[in-house]
């Protein structure tokens, strides 16, 4: 992004600052409601140098790029099948499709008896909200592998494999990825809601935390900007790495 | 392709490679929705000789690139056999070369790494790859255009570099399926020129599918004649022009006397 671009962005969010600064003149809630911006920001930056947030932050990261990398694993491997066989897609749909419709909030406790270890029950869950829209996004793709291609590839005596690896996944690749731009923001979510489930560490701990036994609410509102912050980041992170793998078309 | 005045050295020692091509009693048929065959071949004989040009002309669904691609091992036909140099074919092989009516490049990869992509399959190492890739992108006049992707090349250059893929692994057979059937008339007039020009310097059998009566006597030294649906051979007509020929060739009272000929034996089915 360069300066000039970057000017509508900035723009917008000192609106949003504005805006949220005169609701809270206006309304006249007590700052354990709605604390002002500057309030939020002091808050935040002192969290973040005091090292009150920076061990939940991790244990956080940890889950969320831990529980993308087999959730998103999983689901292109599926996809893939899914893709290809149709008898694969008839017998699994419905049961992916079920997966997806139950809420993951009213999964969380039930993976938290399973795997009380910490990190293992926040990886699945993390896994499980992510393989969806991923595993949706692989089979479109490689539904739409230009069959011209592929009888190419046919032409050229070129193994499985090397149909898989030259002429399947480059072409799916542009929607393989804007699965995962989905998924990587939804792995966040699912890393908040398995803290919640029961957790030592972590954001989403963090926030009943400054919530409750701290009674701390710019700090709770610190930790949601971390939140936002993080499923930002990673977006940003697999735009950038989509940029650099399909950007030459 | 502008004409090069040295060959490169590969395509030079390919010369006179032609491969010969063979079918026999060839019938395909498709299934159709209502549970019916649909016959698109019926007993197609063919016999092209090493370093020959056989063009193949027919109307609409006579089951020109359907014969293509049973020649070129992508097709089993219901009955009947293709060989080449007495080998039959019953999948793809590395002795024949095939240019679809689309380019169908890799959007992903540059010029270069299309035109290397059958090298790559066949397991060549990187620098045999470089080298050869080098001599077949001058060979089809794409210099200064490798590391180009597709979409930014015409259409002709996109072709060409198709051609250029189809010639990777040297094969004594090509085959084209209306190869300049995209591009405008002038362009297409030049392209055929050029691929004469490939060929006597390759040295390949060509077997090209085309729309164009014009076209099919400029580039060959035969021409079959297909009937509409189910494609038939009905007519084998030599083209009794000179080699090496030019776009002056084409004004040649022997054209004319060939096309009226062609076109007599496209009939009625014929749309062109």
């Amino acid at each position: 992004m360069n300066a000039r671009s970057a000017v509508p962005v900035v723009l917008a969010l000192v609106v949003f600052v504005a805006a949220w600064k005169i609701v809270t003149i206006v309304s006249g809630f007590p700052p354990y409601i709605l604390p002002p911006p500057e309030q939020v920001a002091t808050r935040f930056v002192q969290a973040w140098a005091d090292g009150i947030i920076t061990p939940h932050a991790v244990a956080t990261v940890r889950e969320v790029v831990a529980g993308f990398a087999v959730g998103a694993g999983l689901a292109v491997a599926v996809g893939y099948v899914l893709a290809r066989s149709r008898l694969a897609e008839r017998v699994l749909s419905p049961y992916l499709v079920a997966a997806q419709a139950t809420p993951i909030l009213a999964l969380a406790p039930l993976l938290a008896l399973w795997f009380p270890d910490g990190l293992t029950g926040k990886i699945v869950i993390c896994a499980l909200i992510v393989f969806f829209p991923v595993a949706v996004a692989t089979m479109v793709g490689i539904r739409s592998v230009d069959t011209g291609l592929l009888e190419l590839g046919r032409s050229l005596r070129a193994t499985p494999r090397q149909i898989f690896l030259t002429l399947e996944i480059p072409a799916a690749l542009p929607s393989i990825l804007g699965g995962m731009r989905v998924g990587v923001t939804l792995a966040v979510i699912g890393a908040i809601v398995g803290e919640w489930a029961g957790a030592e560490r972590g954001l989403g701990v963090l926030v009943n935390l400054a919530r409750g036994s701290l009674f701390d609410i710019p700090l709770m509102f610190a930790t949601l900007l971390t939140i936002a912050l993080l499923g930002v980041a990673l977006y940003v992170l697999v735009v950038l790495v989509e940029r650099r793998l399909v950007g030459a078309r | 392709m502008t004409v090069a005045t040295s060959a490169p050295p590969l395509a030079a020692a390919s010369a006179s490679r032609g491969g010969r091509v063979t079918a026999h009693d060839v019938a395909v048929s498709f299934g159709r929705p209502d549970g019916g065959r649909l016959a698109a071949l019926d007993g197609v004989d063919l016999e092209i000789g090493p370093g020959e040009v056989v063009a193949l002309i027919g109307p609409n669904g006579s089951g020109k690139s359907t014969l293509l691609r049973v020649v070129a091992g992508l097709l089993r036909p219901d009955r009947g056999t293709v060989e080449l140099d007495g080998r039959p074919i019953t999948e793809p092989d590395p002795g024949i070369g095939l240019v679809f009516q689309e380019p169908r490049l890799l959007p992903w990869r540059s010029v270069a790494s299309n035109v290397g992509y059958p090298l790559e399959l066949a397991g060549w190492p990187a620098g045999r790859r470089a080298a050869r890739v080098g001599e077949l992108i001058g060979l089809v006049g794409l210099e200064g255009a490798a590391e180009l992707r597709p979409r930014e090349l015409s259409g002709g250059m996109r072709q060409r570099a198709a051609i250029a893929r189809a010639l990777a692994l040297e094969p004594s057979v090509l085959l084209l399926d209306e190869p300049f059937s995209a591009l405008d008339a002038l362009t297409r007039e030049r392209f055929n020129v050029e691929l004469l020009d490939l060929w006597a310097r390759t040295g390949t059998t060509i077997l090209v599918v085309t729309h164009s009566i014009p076209e099919a006597v400029f580039l060959a030294d035969r021409v079959t004649v297909l009937s509409p649906r189910p494609g038939r051979v009905v007519a084998d007509i030599d083209v009794d022009l000179l080699r090496p020929r030019s776009l002056e060739t084409l004004d040649e009272a022997t054209v004319s006397v060939t096309a009226r000929e062609i076109r007599r034996h496209l009939g009625r089915g014929g749309d062109e």
